[in-house]
């Protein structure tokens, strides 16, 4: 297999911003019928590698070639008609059109329609991706939707196909599935790219891997004779630290959630069903979930942002369902939702505002509504000493942070204000390793002191690490929640598939 | 593909949200001068007589000066509390409207007590205007918190609606009983207990501005040192954030249109009875519509508002005075006020992005 | 009062005569909304369509010479909002208003020439046997080319939306922009012809209302008529068909309301002026609050889009 010729040559591609370089002197090769990993941290500059290979955005200087001649696309429209398909992260659908719409939106000549549906019937069994071309796309769940994204790739035949961090919404189940599909698709000759920083995937998946640090190729190897560990330690930089766990005794229950159900807020929201669990002072729980189950509308359920009935959330005994977000945050329930600019934060708004935003009643920045700006101006000097948020100073926006330094912030503002139950979806979302890691410090901290804590991720890593006991969210509902230490893959797959157990199943049915 | 390219900037530049609004009034200097020449009157007397000679014209001044603040008045009233929605994201843009309707209803009640000397009269006059617009508010308030109607369209098409209402009640119920069937009420400046005189000679000062000087004072402290304010501006930068920041976004809305109604309703009944004199089928000139201009100028900003209100005076009063020293049609104003308008929305890019040439990235 | 002398047939010949610019204003407006744009203007658009119209008309004699330049006039307008919602990225709100604005100020200035002037006639359609059809033929087949324009206007731009990929591209931009964006489609140009277009129509849609419907020239003169034109857009839940019906429902309840005053009915005038506008808050509280929740409008309305990558 070796000794057939690249696809795809790459040779210093190099990409600036203003204050950022991307990528220096970038230079990979990928052959047909090889998956070939694209490794690196958020931030390492694979994003826009993979946009200069499609033609979102054009290389400063470097050199393409594909089946040896000059490629240099200037458009996606170009890309496509050089074989070039691409999956993308964050997926390009469009939630209000059928998926026959959406197929035909990503191809450059499509078939008439009703041609196209057939296609779709037909190639999509092939592939063992099973989808109705007149569904409206927004009903769908994560994974049929990249299955869309997919089909449109596979509908035109690419010769290389790009697949960013395709795995992030997935079940393990589903992430089978994948790989099945991408398998059968190498051994057609297809050449593939695929960019993840997930490591266990990488070498079970790929022969090939790129090691992008900081915009700079650091290692081309195969990931197959190096240890996650090592490919970990090639991508960061340097030796990675668990963080410290101690034993934690746990106190007496803190929050308590029974039987909580809520419509969905939009169309293309998640209700909430029966939610059941008991949550202890001390204690982390982790809820692991597929991305768009039902972790948005529980966080805001919790945080207040959602009204429900008052029984059905007890906040140390007392009900506090029917109280919005100032009135539970006076208690002690403090949140921070996934999305930081925007929901968490204000972007255009200074540090210094976004620490009034939640800190104004229990940080005593207000008095009968006037505002002490002084005040908040130290809190939020308070908090961007204590998390080392780096930026100029608090009279900064909230949008001229990075998203790590965001995050610390967002999280940071939250436990200095000392909660008694802290709620938190996707702590560490797009954040980088050291920044990830500090925050998870923070909550493992956190609880230590005797606050409980709430970790809603989709990283099943992350919360296998910080969680005391597990649950996951699946369609609105929740699975049983059990103790972390001792899951296995295979239980936690099961248990984000939605067949937590036997009574469960019964309920669905 | 592009040349010029717009790169979005970390922070709002302080510099360019002064800059922007003087650099779209010099170039709508210029392009008004280019519209006045093609109108054939010579350019520079023109942006002259609209600009210089109400304020400094020997001739004219001691006319002109007062009316600054006569026509600053309700523009800067109605203004902030236009701005008070349109930084929280609620449009009201049917002040037109509840000017008209807070007007009826303050008069109605003047006139109710006609011809009792009171002193209670006017504060009567007051509150009831301001009602009147209030309640004019609140129906796409509530249409929008209760139905999820487009307040934009509802406050709008209700100016319509206001319009009949007004011709009806000059025509008919609150007719001048002994205006000899002429439309239009009695002449309220003619009822003392009713009138809103000039406070001070010579300077155009009535309670309206008196008014209007509070609202940019009350406008100021509110967005600046109270919580209400940070959550108006909160509401309209990031709606997610501000129900996260536990703010009620149907409250919100009804208290954004509330003020800027009863504001509206205010300014109406202080013209009524004031500058106008009586309820007429015509007594509104625009007020409503041009305060729209008047928010977006000052940057929705207090202090901002009131030197646009004295601006938008400026160009009514010199439009008046160019109409009647060289003949520029009294619709060339309108168009000019307008195009100020266009031109800060277009400049006002300047405040977030910034601009770069070169080719760069393929977008 | 004589209710008698109301014929049904001329009500309903005159209703689709008094549908005819809202038609075409609201169908302009509906493709742009489509394409994720709000454009609050057309109003503006609307009176300046009007006046270009009218002063085309009469300075060549030539009413379809008119409603061409009308339809540039309108489209001129509309693309000063593009240029600054598109390239300048400016709320979209504040700058229809501005359009509104300036396009009733800019209209009265051309206008003072033509106050009281005449247009030429727009020629009714000889449509041969059809016209002569007993009642149908007076109602429906006596009409001028821009009423059936209109119509096929509709019919048009259904079909495009439906079946076209140019239609399937409008929609995509106007649903999820960056989405659009990241699989190569231009979103501002595609916008651009959107406004464009938008403008044009209701450039015509305003020449109609001078040259055929009151036909003469006065300040303002579309009294509205772009705003019932947006409500109508929310009316029919972004779809051309429902344009049509909507457009009817309000031409019938402004020829009724005249014809009512007309025959002497013992209501208030002013009740009867303002019924239209009445009816249409009420219609959209009616529909807005069937919708509520539900996804109607094209997702990236009225947002803005500035492609970072």
């Amino acid at each position: 297999m070796n000794d057939t010729a690249p696809l795809l040559r790459i040779e210093g591609l190099t990409k600036s911003y203003p204050g950022v370089v991307a990528n220096a002197d970038v230079g990979f090769s990928v052959r047909p019928g090889r998956i070939h990993a694209l490794l690196g941290e958020n931030g390492a500059g694979k994003s826009t590698l993979v946009k200069m290979i499609y033609g979102l955005v054009r290389p400063d200087s470097g050199a393409m070639h594909m089946n040896g001649a000059p490629y240099a696309p200037a458009s996606p429209n170009a890309a496509r008609a050089a074989g070039v398909a691409m999956v993308f992260q964050h997926f390009s659908l469009f939630d209000a059109l059928d998926v026959a719409e959406n197929i035909a939106l990503g191809m450059e000549n499509p078939p008439p329609r009703r041609a196209l549906a057939a296609r779709i019937r037909t190639v999509s069994h092939e592939y063992g991706l099973p989808l109705d071309p007149t569904r409206q796309v927004g009903e769908l769940s994560a994974g049929e939707r990249q299955r869309i994204e997919i089909l449109r790739c596979l509908l035109q035949n690419p010769g290389l196909l790009i697949m960013d961090e395709p795995t992030s919404v997935l079940t393990p189940q589903e992430v089978t599935i994948l790989f099945r599909t991408l398998r059968q698709l190498a051994a057609e000759g297809t050449a593939i790219l695929y960019i993840s920083h997930k490591l266990e995937e990488i070498r079970a998946l790929c022969d090939g891997a790129t090691i992008l640090r900081l915009g700079r190729v650091v290692a081309n190897c195969d990931p197959r004779e190096k240890s996650a560990r090592d490919l970990a330690e090639l991508m960061v930089g340097q030796t990675l630290q668990s963080p410290s766990r101690a034993a934690r005794p746990t106190g007496k229950v803190a929050l308590s959630v029974r039987g909580l159900s809520l419509a969905a807020p939009h169309t293309f929201g998640t209700a909430l069903k029966r939610i059941t669990f008991d949550l202890k002072a001390g204690e982390v729980l982790g809820i692991g979930g597929v991305a768009g189950n039902g972790q948005d509308e529980l966080l805001a359920a919790l945080s207040g942002e959602a009204l429900a009935p008052a029984a059905s959330i007890m906040l140390n005994g007392a009900p506090v369902g029917h109280l919005g977000p100032n009135a539970r945050r006076a208690l002690g329930l403090l949140a921070a939702p996934e999305d930081r600019l925007g929901h968490a934060a204000a972007p255009d708004m200074s540090l210094t505002e976004n620490a009034m935003l939640t800190g104004a009643g229990r940080m005593g920045l207000s008095h009968k509504g006037f505002l002490d700006w002084p005040k908040a101006r130290n809190f939020a000097d308070a908090i961007i000493a204590a998390f080392d948020v780096r930026t100029p100073g608090p009279i900064s926006t909230a949008r001229s942070l990075s998203g790590g330094n965001l995050q610390k912030f967002v999280i940071g503002r939250e436990i200095l204000q000392d909660p008694t139950v802290f709620v938190v979806n996707q702590p560490t979302w797009g954040v980088d390793a050291s920044a990830a890691a500090a925050i998870r410090q923070a909550l493992l901290d956190l609880a230590a002191k005797g606050a409980a804590v709430i970790a809603i991720s989709q990283d099943l890593d992350e919360l296998m690490e910080i969680s005391d006991r597990f649950c996951a969210v699946n369609e609105g509902r929740l699975s049983a929640v059990r103790p972390a230490h001792g899951l296995s893959v295979d239980d936690i797959g099961l248990m984000l598939g939605g067949a937590h157990d036997m009574e469960m199943r019964h309920e669905t049915a | 593909m592009s040349v010029i390219r717009l790169e979005r900037r970390a922070a709002p530049s302080r510099f360019w949200s002064v800059a922007t609004p003087i650099l779209a009034v010099a170039l709508t200097m210029i392009a008004g001068g280019v519209m006045f020449a093609l109108l054939g009157k010579d350019p520079v007397a023109a942006i002259r007589t609209i600009f210089w000679d109400p304020l400094f014209n020997t001739q004219f001044a001691a006319y002109s000066r007062p009316q600054l603040l006569v026509k600053a008045g309700p523009l800067i009233l109605i203004a902030i509390g236009l701005s008070l929605g349109f930084r929280a994201g609620v449009w009201n843009i049917g002040a037109e409207g509840q000017y008209i309707i807070g007007a009826i209803c303050g008069a109605a009640v003047g006139l109710a007590f006609y011809p009792a000397d009171l002193w209670i009269v006017f504060p009567l006059m007051v509150i009831a205007g301001a009602l009147g617009g209030w309640a004019w508010a609140m129906i796409p308030g509530l249409l929008r918190t209760r139905f999820n109607t487009n307040e934009i369209l509802v406050s709008l098409l209700l100016v319509y609606v206001a319009e009949q209402i007004l011709a009806s009640m000059a025509l008919g119920l609150l007719r001048n009983p002994e205006g000899g069937g002429f439309p239009g009420s009695r002449n309220l400046q003619q009822y003392a207990a009713a009138s809103n005189p000039e406070l001070i000679a010579g300077t155009g000062m009535h309670w309206g501005v008196v008014a209007a000087f509070i609202a940019v004072i009350f406008a100021y402290v509110l967005l600046t040192r109270h919580i209400t304010g940070f959550h108006i501006r909160l509401a309209g930068q990031s709606p997610r954030a501000a129900r996260f920041a536990g703010v009620n976004p149907a409250r919100l809305v009804l208290l954004c249109l509330g003020v800027s109604g009863a504001l509206a309703g205010m300014a109406g009944l202080f013209e009524v009875t004031g500058p106008a004199g009586q309820i007429s089928i015509d007594f509104n000139v625009g007020y409503g519509f041009t305060a729209i201009i008047v928010a977006f100028l000052g940057r929705l900003h207090p202090v901002g508002i009131l030197l646009a209100g004295l601006l938008m005076a400026l160009t009514y009063i010199g439009g008046e005075l160019a109409q009647f020293m060289l003949g520029l049609p009294a619709a060339a104003i309108q168009a000019f006020q307008g195009m100020l308008l266009f031109f800060l929305l277009a400049v006002d890019v300047m405040t977030n992005y910034r601009i770069r040439f070169g080719r760069g990235a393929a977008t | 009062m004589n209710l008698g002398a109301i014929d049904p047939v001329l009500l309903i010949a005159s209703l689709m005569v008094a549908a005819t610019p809202i038609i075409l204003a609201a169908l302009g407006e509906l493709v742009v909304e489509k394409s994720g744009v709000l454009n609050l203007g057309v109003e503006g658009m609307m009176i300046t369509g009007a006046i270009c119209g009218f002063a085309v008309a009469v300075e060549t004699g030539s009413p379809v010479l008119g409603f061409v330049l009308a339809a540039m006039g309108g489209a001129a307008l509309a693309l000063i909002f593009a240029l600054l919602t598109q390239y300048l990225l400016s709320n979209q709100v504040a700058t229809g208003l501005a359009l509104t604005l300036f396009g009733l100020g800019i209209s009265a200035m051309i206008g003072q020439a033509y106050r009281g002037v005449k247009p030429p006639a727009t020629a009714k359609l000889n449509l041969g046997p059809l016209g002569d059809i007993p009642v149908l033929g007076r109602m429906v087949f006596s009409h001028d080319w821009v009423v059936y324009f209109a119509l096929v206007l509709v019919a048009g731009v259904w079909a495009f939306l439906k079946y076209t990929r140019g239609g399937l591209i409008l929609r995509a931009v106007g649903e999820n922009h960056d989405a659009a964006h990241a699989l190569g489609y231009k979103v501002v140009r595609i916008r651009l012809a959107a406004i464009a277009f938008g403008g044009a129509c209701a450039g015509m849609g305003g020449a109609y209302v001078s040259l055929v419907r009151v036909p003469q020239w006065t300040d303002g003169m579309t009294a509205g008529a772009g705003w019932i034109a947006l409500a109508i857009v929310v009316f029919a839940s972004w779809r051309a068909g429902r344009v049509l019906l909507g457009a009817y429902l309000f031409g019938g309840i402004s020829v009724l309301q005249l014809n009512l005053q007309a025959a002497g009915v013992p209501v208030p005038v002013e009740i009867l002026s303002m019924s239209p506008f009445v009816v249409t808050i009420i219609v959209l509280v009616f529909i807005s609050a069937r919708q509520k929740g539900a996804a109607v409008a094209p997702a990236a309305l009225g947002r803005i889009f500035h492609a970072s990558s």
